[in-house]
């Protein structure tokens, strides 16, 4: 199958300071790939730099074909400021940008979308509450809703299951599981080995470089996990200029 | 008498009901851009910008007098070019921009003071920092209308994504590039209200008709669009009673429209159904569900 997502010696970092160093491979069309690795080992990174939110200091990242709008990002919920005064109908709405861009309006058939959506996630009779009422699984089920509204062939999930129940875990993950069977390329940051284990066809363990990738059943094993465990957390102000791998360099 | 007191001086007085109208067409704009800056946490940033006005306005009073397009246009230019170069210095040095911002309109304030001492008395200097909207002309009037409708406008088209980058700007970067330019329009419009307001209550209270009916809002309600209907009553009614305080005890006209504002705040901090204080102390028996 093509692949989806191609990374050619991909560095990716914030002033100069790598967090992903040189990744090299390839996501297939249609995988569902969890994305491994201690806190700061560049999960969350890679990932923004997927959805176009980060670009990469080396090397590239090929979307094969997709247009940066075949692709749903579901942030980190930290990211979102829920002090504001939003309406779940509105939030969930804002998924249909596609669609709606500036002026489009939201008519019958696109409201109706946005209600079986909240539906979908098990948050009838929400739709008018601000977003800042909602609790942490509550919250986490909207930003899936919005997600699914987006009906992107390439969905990319930031730790969706961070600090959430197992009923709350479990509702989602069948959402994420239906999603790879219609064929949908998902790449998930996850901090759950044993739903990795259970769920994830495909693993990336990532500390700060890609320690392994691969079948999760070959990948996920205690060697890999300790190497990317023992991964070194530095952002050395005094570092020098990366010298691996001059050709991507030169260029 | 009740009549004389707050409809008369509106049907005997020209200077009033154009003052009323500059007041409601302020009131339209800026209050919907004072919400905003609320919500997005910028309320000093707004206040910051209204004294980086001064030394453009001055300028253009120095080499014109009281016109008002010279000033207009003086304080355009200064408001931008302060908020251009707070972030340029904020994003080049690692300074947070509120502490970039907050030297630059301290200094501006100085040198704004200074332009119009050189050249006006101590009457241009309280025109200039505090306003008069009974001194309002029709060129003036207009001038005040056309920019309250260029940001009704502008505000229209840059809504969505200034709402989407308010709540969730990451999402916003990955669906849309609108998220910078929506966020520059709308320092433009803040810069456009500042010195719309600028008019009418001076460099030092032209921001308190943005800020102080979305605060007083920011207490009744927690729908946007609510927020922004009644942030603009609030602003209406503020101008309007603060017109007739003027009127009837000779009070500055700026200053009486913000301590009428100022009032309303202090109730929607008392009684505010969203988080108001008697609300917190007495919330009354807790509900089912």
């Amino acid at each position: 199958m093509a692949a989806a997502l191609h990374f050619h010696n991909v560095t990716l970092g914030y002033d100069r300071h790598p967090a992903v160093h040189h990744l090299n491979g390839e996501v297939a069309a249609g995988a569902l790939v969890a994305v491994i690795g201690p806190n700061g080992a560049g999960k969350s990174t890679l990932l923004r730099g997927i959805v176009g939110i980060l670009r990469p200091l080396d090397g590239s990242i090929h979307l094969g074909g997709l247009d940066s709008r075949d692709i749903a990002y579901l942030p980190q919920s930290a990211e979102i400021d829920r002090s504001f005064p939003i309406s779940v109908f509105d939030f969930v709405g804002t998924g249909l940008w596609r669609d709606a861009g500036l002026f489009g309006g939201i008519g019958k058939a696109a409201r109706e979308k946005i209600l079986r959506a909240i539906a979908s996630v098990g948050l009838n009779g929400f739709e008018n509450r601000p977003i800042g009422t909602l609790s942490g699984g509550q919250m986490q089920r909207i930003l899936f809703a919005r997600v699914l509204l987006q009906d992107a062939r390439l969905i990319v999930l930031d730790e969706p299951f961070n600090a959430i129940d197992s009923k709350t875990t479990a509702d989602l993950l069948a959402l994420v599981k239906h999603w790879h069977g219609e064929g949908r390329t998902v790449l998930a940051a996850l901090h759950d080995m044993e739903m990795v284990r259970n769920h994830f066809t495909e693993t990336l363990v990532l500390a700060r470089g890609p320690v392994a990738w691969g079948p999760t059943a070959e990948v996920l094993t205690p060697e890999n996990l300790l190497v990317a465990m023992r991964m070194c957390e530095a952002f050395d102000d005094s570092a020098t200029a990366c010298a691996e791998d001059g050709r991507s360099r030169a260029a | 008498m009740i009549y004389d007191a707050l409809i008369g001086p509106f049907t005997e007085f020209e200077f009033m009901r154009r003052a009323l109208a500059a007041v409601i067409a302020l009131s339209l704009a800026g209050a919907p851009i004072g919400v905003f800056l609320m919500l997005r946490r910028m309320s000093l940033v707004g206040d910051a910008m209204a004294h980086a006005i001064l030394p453009g306005a001055a300028v253009g009073f120095l080499l014109s007098g009281l016109n008002l397009f010279a000033m207009t246009a003086g304080g355009l230019v200064a408001g931008f070019a302060v908020a251009i170069l707070a972030g340029v210095v904020a994003r080049s040095t690692g300074l947070k921009e509120d502490a970039s911002l907050a030297t630059f309109y301290l200094a501006s304030l100085a040198l704004g003071v200074t332009i119009v001492s050189i050249k006006g008395t101590n009457i241009d200097l309280l025109h200039v920092l505090f306003g008069n909207i009974l001194a309002m002309d029709d060129q003036t009037l207009l001038v005040v209308a056309f920019n309250a409708t260029v940001t009704l406008l502008v505000l229209a088209v840059i809504y969505r994504p200034l709402v989407i980058e308010s709540v969730d700007p990451l999402f916003l970067r990955t669906v849309s590039r609108a998220g910078g330019p929506a966020h520059l329009a709308f320092l433009a419009l803040v810069v456009i209200n500042l010195v719309n307001g600028f008019q009418a209550l001076g460099t030092l209270l032209a921001v308190g008709l943005m800020i102080l009916p979305a605060g007083i809002a920011r207490f009744w309600s927690r729908d946007l669009t609510v927020m922004i209907c009644i942030a603009v009553v609030a602003a209406a009614v503020s101008g309007y009673a603060g017109l007739v305080l003027s009127f009837q005890t000779r009070v500055p006209s700026g200053p009486a429209i913000i301590l009428v504002a100022t009032v309303l705040y202090i109730v929607s901090v008392l009684f505010g159904r969203v988080g108001g204080i008697v609300r917190q102390l007495f919330p009354g028996r807790h509900l089912e569900a």
